[in-house]
C-alpha cells in the first residue's frame, strides 16, 4: 500500500509536535525539525503527483478503516496538484521565513514554528480528504492556527484582525457545517464519494438546494469573495511576515479548491448547471468581485494592502471561472488556483525581503528599490507581470482560458472584467514600479536631471534613492549602496520566478495531463 | 512551400538575449561590454542573413518553441516578410550600436549598462516579432518589447521623463490588453487557430460588423504603429537618449506595430475577405487622416526630434495604408516602406543625436547657419529627408511609387491626392532646414568668414554616413526585398 498520503499530512503534524517539545530543551532546534517535516512531505507530495499521474487516483485508509466509518484520504490528479503546490510553497516560505521571524518575533520562534505547521496540516488535509466532515474538521485546524498566528503579528492592529477573522470564519465554517448536516440527513453519508453517487438520484430536493447553498455560502466567506471578503485585507496585512506569506497565497486558494471539488466531485456539474440556475448570478457576483478588488487595490498606499485587494480580485478571476459552465473556465480556473498562488506566493516574498531589509512595506518607504535591491525587484516584476497578464508568464495563460471560457459561454461581461482588471492591475504595479524606479511620488522627482550627480549616502538620509536606480550598477559613481535581503529569501524568490515562467511555459502540458483528464 | 525545420530564427532571438549577462557582469569594463554588444548584433544579423537563401527560394523555416493548445503555440516561421523586418531591424542594431557608443559616452550619461542591456532585450524582442509564426508568438513579442523599453524611454529619470514613460505605457499597454488581447482571444474562440495564412483563418464564419470591430480593433491596439488618436506616446517618448529614438521609435518598436497591422490584414483577416468586405477603405481612411494631420502638427514643432516624431506618425500611416489598399502595387509599397523610410529616418535621428552632442542645440531655429560647421551631417540629412519624402536617387522614392500605382491599381485615385499631400508636407518641413542650416544665417554668427568645420565625433558621423548611403543604395539594388515581399505575401 502507499503511504504517502498518510506521510503527506502526519509528517508536519508529528513535526510540530516535535518541535514543540524539542523547543523546552533548546529552542534553536524547533525549527530545523519543522523544516525537515516540511521537506518530507514536500518529497511525498511530489511522488503522489507523480503515481496519480501515472496510475490514476490514490485512496488512502486511515489505519485500514474502511469509509464511511473510517477516515479516508482520496488523491486524484486535482488535489495531488494542489498539494504539490501548498507543500512546496510552505516548505519555502519557511526556508524564507527564518531571518523574517528571528526579527519580528524572536522571543516566540517556536510556538510560531509548531502553530506553522499545524495549519499546514489543516491545509494539505482538507485538500487530501475524501470525507466531508474531516473537511470541516481540518478547516477549523486551519481557521484556529491562523488566528493565533495572525495575532502574533502588528502590535496594534493585528489583535482587532484577528478578532475580526475569527468571527467572520466561525460564521463561515457554520455554514459549511450546517450544510454538512443536511447532505447527511439527506443521504446517511459523508464520504465525497458516496454522497455523489446518493445525490444523482435526488437532484430535485430541497433539502439538497439549502445544503449546497449553505456549503458553497460557507466557502465563500472562507476564501472572501466580495463582498464577503472584509475580513481578508487586515488580518493578511498586520499578520507577521512569515506567516503573511503563506496565508495569503494559501489559504484561499485551498478554498477555491474546495469549491471546485464540492461543483465537481460532490454535487455535480451536470446539478449545477441543468438543475440550478444560479451560474449567471454568480457570474455576475464574480464580474463585481474581480471590478471591486481591483478598484479597491487602487486606493491603497501599502504593499501588503494592495496585494491583499489583488487577492480578492483574483478570487473573482477563479469564482467566475468556474460558474461559466463550460470546461475551457473551469479549465481556467484550476489552472489559476495553481498560477495565482505562486503569483502571490512571489510577490509576498518580495515584499517580505523589503520588509526585512526597510522595516515598512508603505509606498513612501520603496524609493530607490531597483539598486538597492535589484534581484528582490526583478522576481516582484516579474510576478507583477505575470499578475497583469503578460505572456510568458503563467497568469497570461489562466486568463487565455479564462477569457475563452467566457467567450464561449457568451458571458461578454466577464470577458470584460478580466481585461479591465489587467489593465487596473498593470496601473497598480507600473505606480509601484515608478516610485520604486524613481523615488516616491511626494519628493521631487526632478531632483535629478541628466548630470545630475547625488552622493550615494543619500539613501540613507531621506530615501532619494531615485537617484541612484541604476541597475547596471558600477558604471557611474553615483552608484547606489545595494542593500539586499538575505540569500535564502532571495532563493526562495528565484525558485518562485522560475516556478512561474515554468508554469507558463507548460501550461499546455499541465492542462493536458493534469486539468482535462480530471474533467473527463 | 517546403517547409525546413531549423534552429536558426530561435537563435537569432536567443543571442541578444543571452549576451544581457554578460553586459551586466561587465559594466565596470565598458570596452568589454561594447565589444560584446558588436558580437551579438554580427552573430544576430549574421545568423537571420543565412536563411535569406532559403526564404528567397520559397521555403519557409519552422521551429516550434512550446505548445499551449491546438492552433496556439509559440512557434517561429520565417517567411519573406519576417525575412525583411528582421534584416533591417538587425542590421540597423549594428549601426545604432557604433553610434550609441559615440552618443551616451559624448554626453557621458548614467546607467549605461542598464541602457545597452534592455536595448539588446528590446532588439531581441523585434527579432522575435519578425520570425514569429503566429499572432499568439507575436503578441509575445510585442509586449516584451513594451516593457523593454520602459526602461529606457524612463532612462534619465527625471520629472520629464517619469510623466513620458508613463504615457508611454498607458498608450502602448493600454491597448495590447485592453483592445488586441480580446480581439486575438476572440479569433481563437472563431476558429481555433491563430497561425498566420494567406488565406486569412476566418473561412467564411464572421460577419460583416464582426470583422469591422476585430479589424478596429486590432488597428488601433497595436498602437505602437501611431495610428491616431493613439499616436501621443511618440512625441513623448523622444525624451529618451537619441539611439533610442533613432532605432526603436523609429524603426524597431513603431514598425513591430505597423508590421503586425500588416501581418493581421495579410495572415488572419487574409486580403480577399477584406476585398468582400469593402473593409480596406475603412482603415485607408483612418490611415489618411493620421498621415495628413500629423503631418500638419509636424509643421509646427521647432524641436527637431520632435518634428521628425510627428513625421514617423505620418510615415508609418504610410505603410497602412498601403497595406489596406489590399493590391498587390499597394501592398508591395506600403511594405517595402518599413525598409525605405527606416534607413531614411534613421538618418535623420543620427543627425539630430550629433547635432545635440556637437552643439547642444535641439531646436530647429537654432540651426541656421549650422551646415557649414556640419557639413556631412546636414547632407546627410538632406538624403534622409529625400528618403522620407520619397525623391530619387532614394528608396523612399520606390515605396512611393507603388503606393501610387496601388491606389490606380485598387481604384480608389481619390486617395492618391493624400499621397501627394502629404510628400508636399514632408518637403515644406525638411527642406527648409537644410536650406537655412547651409544659407541661413544662426543668431551668434559674427563674422561672415569661412566657418571652422566641428563635426561630432566619429562613432556618430560613421553611422549616419552609412545609412544615407545605404538609403540611396536601396535606390539602385531593391530587388532582393522585393523578391522577399513578393514570396511573403504571395502577390
Amino acid at each position: 500500500m502507499n503511504n504517502m498520503p498518510a506521510i503527506l499530512v502526519l509528517a508536519p503534524l508529528f513535526g510540530a509536535f516535535f518541535a514543540g517539545l524539542a523547543a523546552w530543551m533548546q529552542k534553536q532546534i524547533s525549527y530545523p525539525i519543522a523544516l525537515a517535516a516540511m521537506a518530507l512531505s514536500c518529497f511525498a507530495a511530489v511522488s503522489l503527483l507523480t503515481d496519480v499521474i501515472m496510475s490514476g487516483t490514490v485512496e488512502y485508509r486511515m489505519a485500514g478503516w474502511a469509509p464511511p466509518m473510517g477516515i479516508a484520504l482520496r488523491i486524484d490528479l486535482l488535489n495531488a496538484m494542489v498539494l504539490v503546490l501548498i507543500s512546496g510553497i510552505a516548505f519555502l516560505n519557511l526556508v524564507a521565513s527564518v531571518k523574517n521571524v528571528e526579527q519580528e518575533i524572536p522571543d516566540r520562534a517556536p510556538s510560531f514554528y509548531v502553530m506553522y505547521l499545524l495549519f499546514v496540516v489543516g491545509l494539505l488535509g482538507v485538500t487530501a480528504t475524501g470525507d466531508l466532515f474531516n473537511l470541516y474538521v481540518l478547516i477549523e485546524i486551519t481557521s484556529l492556527t491562523s488566528y493565533t498566528l495572525i495575532a502574533l503579528g502588528d502590535k496594534d492592529r493585528a489583535p482587532l484582525a484577528a478578532l475580526n477573522y475569527i468571527f467572520i470564519g466561525v460564521i463561515g465554517a457554520s455554514f459549511y457545517l450546517l450544510g454538512v448536516g443536511y447532505l447527511y440527513i439527506t443521504t446517511g453519508s459523508l464520504n465525497m464519494a458516496d454522497v455523489a453517487g446518493i445525490l444523482t438520484g435526488i437532484h430535485g430536493s430541497t433539502a439538497v438546494l439549502t445544503a449546497f447553498i449553505l456549503c458553497i455560502l460557507g466557502v465563500w466567506i472562507k476564501m472572501a469573495l466580495f463582498p464577503l471578503h472584509v475580513w481578508l485585507p487586515n488580518a493578511y496585512a498586520f499578520a507577521p511576515v512569515g506567516f503573511a506569506r503563506v496565508v495569503a497565497p494559501l489559504m484561499t486558494k485551498v478554498m477555491v479548491y474546495v469549491m471546485v471539488r464540492l461543483m465537481v466531485t460532490v454535487f455535480g456539474l451536470e446539478y449545477i448547471f441543468e438543475t440550478l440556475h444560479l451560474a449567471d448570478t454568480v457570474v455576475w457576483l464574480a464580474v463585481i468581485a474581480i471590478l471591486a478588488g481591483a478598484f479597491t487595490a487602487l486606493f491603497q498606499t501599502d504593499l501588503k494592502k494592495m496585494l491583499a485587494y489583488i487577492i480578492v480580485c483574483e478570487i473573482g478571476y477563479m469564482v467566475g471561472g468556474a460558474w461559466l459552465g463550460n470546461s475551457l473556465g473551469m479549465t481556467g480556473a484550476i489552472l489559476h488556483i495553481l498560477n495565482d498562488g505562486l503569483m502571490t506566493f512571489a510577490l509576498f516574498l518580495a515584499v517580505g525581503n523589503i520588509i526585512y531589509m526597510r522595516k515598512q512595506a508603505g509606498f513612501s518607504h520603496l524609493s530607490g528599490l531597483f539598486a538597492a535591491m535589484p534581484w528582490t525587484m526583478a522576481g516582484f516584476v516579474l510576478a507583477g507581470l505575470s499578475i497583469i497578464g503578460v505572456p510568458p508568464f503563467c497568469g497570461f495563460f489562466s486568463k487565455w482560458y479564462l477569457v475563452l471560457g467566457a467567450f464561449e459561454a457568451g458571458a461578454y461581461h466577464f470577458a470584460a472584467a478580466l481585461i479591465i482588471s489587467s489593465l487596473v492591475c498593470a496601473v497598480l504595479f507600473f505606480k509601484v514600479f515608478e516610485i520604486c524606479f524613481f523615488g516616491s511620488a511626494d519628493t521631487t522627482p526632478a531632483l535629478h536631471g541628466p548630470g545630475m550627480q547625488q552622493p550615494s549616502h543619500d539613501i540613507h538620509a531621506d530615501g532619494h534613492a531615485g537617484a541612484a536606480a541604476d541597475a547596471g550598477a558600477g558604471d557611474h559613481p553615483r552608484t547606489a549602496v545595494m542593500a539586499e535581503a538575505p540569500v535564502s529569501m532571495l532563493a526562495a524568490l528565484g525558485l518562485v520566478s522560475m516556478a512561474i515562467i515554468a508554469a507558463g511555459v507548460y501550461a499546455g502540458t499541465i492542462v493536458d495531463t493534469i486539468i482535462l483528464p480530471f474533467l473527463q | 512551400m517546403e517547409i525546413l525545420i531549423s534552429i536558426k530564427p530561435l537563435l537569432t532571438v536567443l543571442v541578444p538575449l543571452l549576451v544581457i549577462p554578460i553586459l551586466v557582469s561587465s559594466s565596470q569594463k565598458p570596452n568589454v561590454r561594447e565589444a560584446w554588444i558588436f558580437g551579438a548584433g554580427f552573430v544576430m544579423f549574421l545568423l537571420a542573413a543565412s536563411m535569406v537563401p532559403a526564404v528567397l527560394s520559397g521555403s519557409k523555416i519552422v521551429f516550434t518553441l512550446f505548445a499551449l493548445a491546438p492552433g496556439a503555440d509559440i512557434a517561429f516561421a520565417v517567411d519573406g516578410l519576417g525575412m525583411l523586418f528582421a534584416l533591417v531591424a538587425g542590421s540597423l542594431y549594428i549601426v545604432t550600436s557604433l553610434y550609441s557608443i559615440g552618443y551616451m559616452r559624448g554626453l557621458k550619461e548614467h546607467g549605461q549598462t542598464r541602457f545597452v542591456s534592455f536595448f539588446a532585450l528590446a532588439i531581441s524582442a523585434t527579432m522575435g516579432a519578425a520570425f514569429s509564426a503566429n499572432l499568439l508568438t507575436l503578441y509575445l513579442f510585442y509586449e516584451i518589447l513594451s516593457l523593454a523599453t520602459y526602461p529606457l524611454v524612463a532612462h534619465h529619470e527625471d520629472a520629464k521623463s517619469r510623466i513620458s514613460a508613463r504615457r508611454y505605457l498607458v498608450f502602448i499597454l493600454g491597448t495590447s490588453i485592453g483592445l488586441v488581447l480580446p480581439a486575438m482571444i476572440y479569433c481563437y474562440h472563431v476558429t481555433g487557430t491563430l497561425a498566420f495564412s494567406t488565406a486569412g483563418i476566418f473561412a467564411g464564419e464572421l460577419s460583416k460588423p464582426a470583422a469591422t470591430v476585430l479589424l478596429l480593433m486590432f488597428v488601433f491596439g497595436f498602437a505602437k504603429a501611431g495610428i491616431m488618436p493613439f499616436h501621443s506616446w511618440l512625441p513623448a517618448a523622444m525624451v529618451a537618449p537619441t539611439p533610442v529614438s533613432a532605432l526603436l521609435h523609429a524603426v524597431a518598436v513603431v514598425k513591430v506595430g505597423v508590421f503586425s497591422i500588416v501581418r493581421v490584414i495579410t495572415g488572419i483577416f487574409g486580403v480577399d475577405l477584406l476585398a468582400h468586405f469593402n473593409l480596406g477603405v475603412v482603415v485607408m481612411a483612418i490611415a489618411s487622416f493620421t498621415i495628413i494631420v500629423s503631418s500638419c502638427i509636424a509643421l509646427s514643432q521647432d524641436e527637431l526630434k520632435r518634428r521628425l516624431a510627428f513625421s514617423t506618425i505620418s510615415q508609418l500611416s504610410y505603410i497602412v495604408f498601403g497595406a489596406a489598399l489590399l493590391s498587390p502595387s499597394g501592398l508591395l509599397g506600403g511594405v517595402i516602406h518599413i525598409l525605405m523610410h527606416a534607413f531614411g529616418k534613421i538618418t535623420l535621428f543620427f543627425c539630430a543625436g550629433a547635432i545635440f552632442v556637437a552643439t547642444g542645440k535641439k531646436y530647429i531655429s537654432q540651426m541656421a547657419g549650422l551646415g557649414r560647421q556640419m557639413p556631412i551631417t546636414f547632407a546627410a540629412f538632406f538624403i534622409g529627408s529625400l528618403g522620407v519624402i520619397g525623391l530619387p536617387p532614394t528608396g523612399g522614392f520606390y515605396s512611393k511609387w507603388n503606393l501610387i500605382l496601388g491606389t490606380l491599381e485598387a481604384g480608389q485615385a481619390i486617395f492618391m491626392v493624400v499621397l501627394l499631400v502629404s510628400s508636399f508636407l514632408n518637403a515644406f518641413y525638411f527642406l527648409p532646414i537644410v536650406f537655412q542650416a547651409f544659407f541661413g544665417k544662426g543668431k551668434d554668427d559674427i563674422s561672415d568668414g569661412p566657418v571652422k568645420i566641428q563635426e561630432a565625433n566619429l562613432c556618430l558621423v560613421a553611422p549616419l554616413v552609412i545609412t544615407a548611403l545605404a538609403s540611396i543604395g536601396l535606390f539602385f539594388f531593391p530587388q532582393m526585398f522585393v523578391d522577399l515581399i513578393v514570396l511573403g505575401l504571395n502577390l
